[in-house]
Parts: C-alpha cells; structure tokens; sequence
C-alpha cells in the first residue's frame, strides 16, 4: 500500500498491524535532540520552524553530504525508537504528527497517544541505510543543524519508502506487544532447556 | 618503523572495507537465516537487509548510517606513532566514507564533527613480541552497545547464574539492538576486564567456537536457547534472534564472578591489517585466525 504524505487521520486510521506500506512525499527526521528542543519550544509556546502537523516523523540520524550548495543523503535507517519513549507521547500531542518510523518499537504510552490522537508506528529494518538513501529523492532543507549531523532537523523528500511495517496501529494494536507475549510464552520452555 | 602517513592510509582503509561490508561468515549467517525463517515479516525484514548489505558493497557506502563509534584492537608490536596514524586516519575517513560524526561532548553533547575527542578513538591494546602490529577495527554502532549489562554474580550462582543473565539481558533488548545480533559474553576477570573481553569475543567469526569444549559448548546451547525466544529480526518476531554466543573468559577473583555482555547488531562489521616492520600490509575482514 502507497501512502503519500501529509497524512489524515481517516488514512491512519485504516491501517493495522502487519499491513505493508511505502510512503510518498516527506520525511522530518528526528532523535533525542530534536524532541527536547521541540518541546522546550512547545513549552515557551514558540512556533517550530516546520509545521509537522499530519506529518511523518523519521527516527533517524542520517549521514548527509554537501556537494556544493546541495545536500545529498549518504545513508540513512532508522534509529532505535525507544530511546524517545519519554518524550513521544507529548510530542505526538503537541504536534500532530500522523507517522512514526522508526525501529525496534515504543512504550505503552506511545501506543495510547497514538490511539488517541490518530497516529501509526512504521517499522523499517534497522541498519537498511543505503536502501533508505535510495528512496530519498531530494534533501528539502534542514533545520537546527547546530545539534549535529545526526540531531538535525533534516526535511527529506522521498518515493516509496519502506518496506515499512505497521507494527503499532491507532487503534491499540501493537506487534511488538504480541511478539513479548509470545516471548513470555516460550520462556518456560527455553528456561528448562538450558537447567535454569 | 611504519611511518605514521601508512598507519593513517590503513586506518582509512580499514574503516572503508569495515563499514561498507560485511566479513563472509556474518554474510552467510544472515543467508542462513533468511532461509530458514517461515514468517512474512521475519523474511522481509532479513531480506532487506541482503539487499542493503549488497547495495552498500556495489556503491561502497556505508551500511548503516551509524557507522559506530570508532573502537580499535591492536595486537603484536609496539608502534609509539600508532596512535596518532589511528586519529588522523579517523578524522580523514570521516570526510572521505564518509562516516557519521559520532563523538560528542558526555555532557553538553557538542559534536566536533571529525569523530575525534578525548579518549577517541577507542584503542585497546595487546602488545607482544611478534614482528608485525595488527590493527582491528569495530565500528560498534549505539543500538546494539546500549543494551549492553555487567553484572558481578556470587560464584554460587555460577554457569546457572550466567545462563539467566544471558537470557535476560536478551529477552529485555527485544527488538533494540537490530537482531538477529551477536552476543558478546565475557566471563570472569575483574568489571573491566569483564566488559573488555565481552567485546573482544565478537571479533571471533561465526564458524570458530571457544578453545574451551565447555565455553564450545555454552555458546552453542545458548544460541540455540535464545532462537526458540522468538524475539526474532527486529524484534518483528521470528526465528533468528541471534547469530552467534561468543565467550572470551579470564580467570578471576575467588570471590568473584563478574559477567559482561555486550551486543552487535547484525551489522557486524569488522576488519583487520597485519603491518610488517617492512611496511608490507595484509588485510582480512574476517581477521588473523
């Protein structure tokens, strides 16, 4: 399923667990750094310097070249989502983002903050960098590359971007939820195979 | 002596050939498990990444746009230019590869763009008589390093206490650290020692198992373990959670029993140069077995 960018609630909403999807459109990458600033601008009600609203939010740090006065993505997977737990839920409500892609998947909270403001977690293989950069069609602009390479806001214009999995949906569902309970299911048998 | 220009040129390559590709039997792991997974999630997930691994190697970009922090294992004679042919080499690969700026500031988290700091680029250091200096570099990336955990057990909670800490640390990195991963075990020691060799243990290939018959033996029984969890690629859920166990062991206090693991993503890039007195070079990614 192709999905362009910005997103609408309608079009979230209709996505579930396990479904496929690539995305058009652009892509506003952000990690650690990027949220507390975002959220301290939220706090002192100042304006970000790029509406995200119905926008896809990208954990990644990617690595990006100047060649000349352009910008070109050299490589640029997704980063492990759950170092933003703390942060997300607040982020999802203040700005309104639509998509989340990351890796490795978010906290409970996330998940309620997205069934409640109408938002979907996007799976992408971690450390698919040179794939990812493929996809990435134009650099759109960047912003607060005072924080680094990796912290910046960077806007990436891309086509078809994924394999994505939606692994936590806007209706509660969460696949990263069902694998620990299967986990925790096979755990007595592994524990009895090792003697512990 | 190898001049420092040489030590630098190898430094460049070897960041080069380490972060652009993969050593063969890390390869051929991920093919295996690409095989045998039955799950459509599971299969796409590994699948991806054979195919970025050959788009990284045909365009000779980096794999994975965290190319690591820059750590490095040097055995054999002492070279006293070493360090300084390393972090020229760093800061040039930087700019060439080019790598991500990884190092910053603990603190305020000012990045000076070059992968260069205090105390980086990690060097750990082996010296012995032989006529050559090997140089190894693991560009470790922070997905898999922050799942890493020591813990200092009872000797009476022994090889039992051990297997738990294993399963644990791994059951709580879920999808984290990019599996399926390696799992870096050092047993014994001190703390330090612990971690050290936790790491070192992941530059061992795939193929060859602990001189010990036990500690063979161990790493092959938990990999076994830790595949039935089902944590699986990503953490999508799935056969394939782990590569490999590695061990590295020291012996260690009688009080003591100190444990430390340390994870690599299924990234697990590694590669080495033997340098001759002479100058002559010999390069493996697999590294001098």
């Amino acid at each position: 399923m192709r999905l362009r960018t910005p997103l609408s609630e309608e079009d979230v909403r209709s996505l579930k667990v396990g479904d496929k999807v690539a995305l058009d459109g652009v892509l506003y990458t952000g990690r650690d750094e990027m949220h507390i600033r975002a959220l301290e601008y939220a706090k002192e009600g100042r304006k970000l310097p790029i509406d995200l609203s119905g926008g896809a939010l990208y954990h990644c740090g990617p690595i990006v070249k100047k060649d000349g006065s352009k910008w070109r993505v050299i490589a640029a997977g997704p980063t492990t989502s759950g170092r933003m737990d703390s942060m997300e839920p607040e982020f999802i409500r203040h700005f309104g983002v639509r998509a989340i892609i990351g890796k490795g998947g978010m906290s409970q909270a996330t998940v309620d903050a997205m069934k409640e403001h109408g938002c979907v977690y996007l799976a992408f293989t971690g450390g698919a960098a040179v794939l990812a950069a493929e996809r990435v069609t134009d650099v759109k602009g960047v912003e607060w590359l005072d924080l680094g390479m990796p912290e910046a806001m960077w806007a990436l214009e891309v086509e078809e971007f994924g394999p994505l999995i939606v692994a936590m949906d806007a209706n509660g569902d969460s696949l990263y939820k069902r694998v620990d309970e299967e986990v925790a299911g096979n755990l007595p048998r592994v524990r009895k195979m090792i003697g512990i | 002596m190898p001049s420092t220009k040489l030590i630098e040129d190898v430094t460049v390559d070897l960041l080069r050939v380490a972060t652009t590709s993969l050593p063969d039997d890390v390869l051929g792991a991920l093919r295996e498990a690409e095989r045998d997974e039955t799950s459509e999630v599971a299969r796409t997930q590994l699948r991806t990444i054979l195919k970025n691994v050959e788009a990284a190697e045909r365009l000779a970009l980096p794999m994975c746009q965290d190319t690591g922090m820059p750590i490095f294992f040097v055995k054999g004679r002492c070279l006293t230019n070493l360090e300084e042919g390393v972090r020229r080499g760093v800061e040039r690969a930087t700019s060439e590869v080019p790598l991500r700026p990884n190092a910053v500031h603990p603190i305020d988290r000012r990045n000076p763009g070059n992968n260069l700091g205090k105390r980086v680029p990690i060097i750990h250091y082996d010296f012995s008589e032989d006529d050559f200096t090997q140089l190894t570099v693991m560009p470790k990336g922070a997905g898999s390093e922050n799942m890493s955990a020591l813990a200092m057990l009872t000797p009476s909670q022994g090889i039992k206490g051990i297997k738990r800490l294993v399963l644990d640390t791994v059951v709580r990195a879920g999808g984290k650290p990019c599996p399926p991963v390696i799992v870096g075990v050092g047993i014994g020691g001190s703390a330090d020692l612990a971690m050290v060799l936790a790491k070192q243990a992941l530059l061992r290939p795939l193929h060859i198992g602990n001189q010990d018959p036990k500690l063979a033996a161990f790493e092959s029984e938990m990999k076994q373990a830790l595949n039935l969890t089902g944590i699986g690629p990503m953490g999508l859920g799935g056969k394939t959670t782990v590569l490999g166990v590695r061990v590295e062991e020291a012996y260690t206090h009688t009080a003591s029993l100190p444990v430390a693991i340390c994870m690599q993503c299924w990234a697990a890039r590694r590669a080495s140069a033997r340098i001759a007195i002479d100058g002559t070079i010999q390069y493996s990614r697999e590294g001098f077995w």
